[in-house]
């Protein structure tokens, strides 16, 4: 059997050390070795986006990365979004359009829509379509997740700090 | 439980209102914990090993090597699964699909199990089971299934209801009939005649979380289950029965639900996690891969159907007659039968007969999937109404308007309706702006209805009051997306009290009694009802205490907005008494005050939707893009608006997709082709417009509230208002879905 390997990463915030195997997606890393569930596994195979994180200021599919690919890498993920008991506006908005049924891939659509919001603070319906199609959601038809997305991104551009 | 309709409630503080659902934030911070979010110390992790084979005989299992394999603590066939069904057809079959005992009967089929210390070794040794096979002639598609020379899939088959009896065996499993009148002599005497057949694809409800469950077996024949399910207690029910333990030993906790959609009503892998458990005495942890999803869970029926339906120059239906043929994988099943009641639901017919037959293939078993079977028959019906529309010439709305099913219609499938939607639904969609917007080149427009039953069953609540005067509800029926707000909603509505001093909790199935699962759009219409009763209940207690408080006669104490109220001239001038003061003096007044409710929720009101699709098609491509989409139903009355309209959106979507895309495609092989979100590609953001809701409530007498179920009637119609759409924009009738570019371009080219 090989040897773990050590990998330093900063996520969320936090330095965060740990032992991975060479072939180990950085989705089981975090869930199975880190404790951090908010990613889900929907497919494994970068299909479905249930997986979403970013890292390095890119949006991934942690089930695509190595955990190793992490090294020296800064990792955010839907546990890093909510500052304290005051939620980012993206989870106020999708909580408040009822953007999410079962809420499986929440956690992954947070995730995209922030860093296409990053990028494009003031998006279209259609760029927020095309910027949210790596993910799949099987339950609410896009509908709401759009309409919270919009609806936050101009809480987001009016307030006076960065989210 | 019949309603006493003298007890309904028509005007609402708190039921109707949007307020964020209880589970929201865990769920938007990543906290909430759907199935696979769950670990137990010593956990050894599961996995299966599945037939690649469309059919075949199992002739051997060698798994030795595997055993032997470091880290692997258990390895398991069906030899370790008894038949302890006592000749429960059912179970027997729930029994051989979660391993296979003498035949693999599809391309993914159980045949053996692992439990290893990591996924890693459990994946290393299902490559170490040697299994060894005899081929045998497989069948995948429904028609060629259903011919008279079809390999034959299980040779005790011999179709029921029929007379005579078969002589000799076949994949038809049953024959189903409905309907009344004289269908023949209706027919000769139609002006115009649609005959057509159609056929539909077979399609996964695609829920994003895959099956998960950790199982744990004590060596005092204990255990607990933690599942994504949208039933624990018929999860339960089905493990303890074929692990042959008491039900009450086994503890079952539904985790959060990353979607269902039906798919989630039934045991696939939960048995086997249970048996490895118990065989190694460690708890173990079952996760279903995407892959596994597709080939091994239960997909919906492909079906194949025969419409004929008969006008008069006035527009009347004279008469109506479909053969339905719907796939059930290769173990019984009742889904050509549920296709049969429902095909034409939505009209009023003097003269109408439907004949359901279920057939045997080698895919996986079937399961519900969002009102199962409905969608395709009404594709079928729907897309022969247009055509029959057209040849009377009306136009699509009025022909059905004047046809539509109404209060005092004997329905197609035997009862008689009471107050229902279709009517109002297609009036609304008469008179929806979208009807008017103008079409472009290449566009077109299609609307259909669809009917759905929906269910009320076995519920089970209980509404504790805590000594602040907080309420504490626990349920029985699964959340599967938002149910939680609206039985606070509810709970809240009757007290009197705050929607924010209401927590509903899913209570695990040893803290309270048995409740049937989240499907058949039960979920709020069942445990809405069982809360109502519940907070009577509570209400009758807490005025025994205010009476007592007071000490007058309990018959002068009434509840209002919260608080008992003193009625009567002597009793006047007592200041009313708030739910949280009786709460607080609970302990010296009689102890503890909750209100129960165990019910079976009779008297489901039947839904009816009316959908409307615009649609652009490249007719160089094939290609397809919907531009606008409508959904009218009736709620009954919707207790949580937004969710209502989730539901009908969702719904929508998931139909969408089935019309243009999705379908399980197999090789001659009898291998699934497509076990992947990649090429089973569901719609995505970019693929779909906003869908517009409109939410018509007409009540359900039955219900204290007038609701009805709203989950699972919004996918009947979409198939069909698709196929409209498509026919309208091409100018050629579709008579197959999905209608993928390939499929259109062949329909443009015939
Ligand atoms: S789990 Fe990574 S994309 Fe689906
Ligand atoms: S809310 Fe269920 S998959 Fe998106």
């Amino acid at each position: 059997m090989m040897a773990g390997i050590a990998v330093s990463t900063n996520i969320n915030s936090d330095n965060a050390e740990f032992l991975c195997h060479a072939d180990e997606t950085l989705l089981d890393v975090l869930r199975d070795r880190l404790g951090l569930m908010g990613a889900k596994e929907g497919c494994g195979t970068g299909d479905c986006g249930a997986c979403s994180i970013i890292l390095d200021d890119r949006l991934v599919c942690s089930c695509l990365v190595l955990g190793a690919e992490a090294e020296g890498g800064r990792i955010e993920t839907v546990e890093g979004m909510a500052q304290g008991d005051q939620l980012h506006p993206l989870q106020q908005k999708f909580l408040e359009h009822a953007a999410l049924q079962c809420g499986i891939c929440t956690p992954g659509f947070l995730i995209a829509a922030k860093d296409l919001l990053a990028k494009n603070p003031d998006p279209t319906e259609e760029e927020i379509r095309f910027g949210l199609a790596g993910n799949l959601c099987r339950c609410t038809g896009y509908d709401k997740i759009v309409r919270a997305v919009q609806d936050a991104a101009g809480v987001m551009r009016g307030a006076d700090h960065e989210f | 439980m019949n309603f006493d309709p003298s007890h309904s409630k028509r005007s609402f503080s708190s039921v109707g209102t949007r307020p964020i659902r209880p589970d929201g934030v865990d769920k938007v911070t990543g906290r909430a914990r759907y199935g696979a979010d769950f670990n137990m110390p010593g956990q050894l992790v599961g996995r299966i090993l599945r037939s690649p084979h469309a059919h075949a005989n199992i002739r051997k299992i060698d798994t030795s090597k595997a055993a032997q394999l470091p880290g692997v603590k258990a390895v398991l066939t069906a030899a370790d699964l008894p038949d302890l069904t006592d000749g429960d057809a059912a179970m027997y079959d729930i029994l051989d699909n979660c391993m296979a005992r003498k035949k693999a009967l599809y391309d993914g089929h159980a045949v053996a199990a692992v439990a290893a210390i990591d996924a890693r070794t459990a994946k290393q040794a299902l490559k170490l089971i040697e299994v060894e096979y005899e081929l045998l002639p497989h069948v995948t598609d429904v028609d060629q299934a259903f011919a008279p020379d079809a390999p034959l899939i299980n040779d005790t088959i011999f179709t029921t209801g029929v007379d005579p009896k078969p002589d000799r065996p076949s994949n038809v499993l049953m024959r189903s009939q409905f309907g009344h009148g004289d269908v023949d002599a209706g027919m000769a005497s139609a002006d115009f005649v649609v005959e057509r057949t159609f056929k539909t694809e077979q399609t996964h409800q695609g829920y994003i979380e895959p099956h998960a469950c950790v199982a744990s077996v004590s060596s005092d024949g204990t255990a607990d289950l933690w599942v994504c399910t949208q039933g624990h207690f018929v999860y339960r029910q089905h493990c303890a029965q074929l692990l042959g333990m008491d039900a009450s030993k086994l503890r079952v906790t539904s985790s959060e639900i990353g979607g269902g959609f039906g798919g989630k009503t039934h045991v696939w892998a939960e048995p086997v996690a249970l048996a490895l458990s118990r065989k190694v005495g460690r708890p173990v942890k079952l996760v279903m891969t995407r892959d596994e999803v597709f080939r091994a869970s239960g997909p919906t029926s492909a079906t194949s159907i025969d419409v004929k339906i008969g006008a008069l120059k006035d527009g009347t239906i004279i008469a109506a007659d479909a053969t339905l043929r719907y796939s059930c994988g290769p173990y019984a099943g009742a889904w050509a039968e549920i296709g049969a009641m429902t095909a034409f639901a939505c009209y009023k017919l003097e003269n109408v007969r439907t004949v359901g037959y279920e057939v045997l293939v080698n895919r996986p078993k079937t399961a519900a999937y969002r009102a199962p079977s409905a969608p395709m028959a009404a594709f079928a019906v729907e897309s022969a109404i247009d055509e029959l529309a057209k040849k009377v010439g009306m136009n699509p709305i009025d022909f059905r308007i004047r046809n539509a099913a109404q209060e005092g219609t004997k329905a197609s499938y035997g009862p008689v309706y009471g107050p229902i939607g279709i009517g109002p639904t297609l009036e609304a969609v008469k008179n929806h702006p979208h009807m008017k917007a103008p079409l472009g080149k290449n566009q077109g427009r299609g609307m259909a209805c669809g009917f759905w039953f929906n269910f009320g069953g076995q519920t089970c609540t209980d509404l504790n009051i805590g000594k602040d005067g907080t309420v504490s509800l626990a349920v029985g029926t699964v959340d599967v997306g938002g149910s939680r707000a609206s039985l606070s909603l509810v709970a809240a509505e009757e007290l009197g009290i705050d929607y924010s001093q209401v927590r509903t909790v899913i209570a695990d199935t040893s803290s309270l009694g048995y409740n049937d699962m989240t499907d058949g759009s039960r979920g709020t219409f069942s445990s809405s009802m069982a809360t109502i009763s519940a907070a009577r209940n509570a209400i009758k207690i807490l005025r025994e205490r205010a009476a007592q408080m007071w000490d007058i006669p309990v018959e002068d104490v009434t509840w209002e907005k919260g608080h008992a109220v003193a009625k009567g001239e002597t009793h006047g001038n007592l200041p009313k008494l708030s739910l949280k003061e009786i709460a607080a003096a609970s302990g010296t007044t009689g102890g503890p005050i909750a209100g129960h409710s165990e019910i079976v929720a009779d008297g489901a009101g039947v839904s009816f939707a009316t959908h409307i699709c615009d649609i652009e098609v490249d007719p160089e491509t094939g290609a397809t893009k919907v531009l606008r989409y409508t959904v009218v139903q009736d709620a009954g009355k919707a207790v949580h608006p937004t969710y209502v309209e989730g539901q009908y959106q969702g719904g929508a979507a998931q139909g969408i997709g089935w019309a243009l895309n999705e379908e399980y495609i197999y090789g001659k092989d009898g291998r699934l082709q497509n076990a992947g979100f990649l090429d089973y590609r569901i719609p995505v953001c970019s693929d779909l417009p906003m869908i517009d809701t409109q939410i018509l409530e007409i009540p359900n007498p039955n219900h204290p509230y007038g609701v009805r179920g709203v989950g699972e009637t919004s996918i009947v119609p979409p198939l069909a208002a698709v196929a409209n759409a498509v026919s309208n924009a091409v100018g050629v009738r579709m008579l197959h879905i999905p209608m993928s570019p390939p499929r259109i371009l062949a329909a443009l080219d015939a």
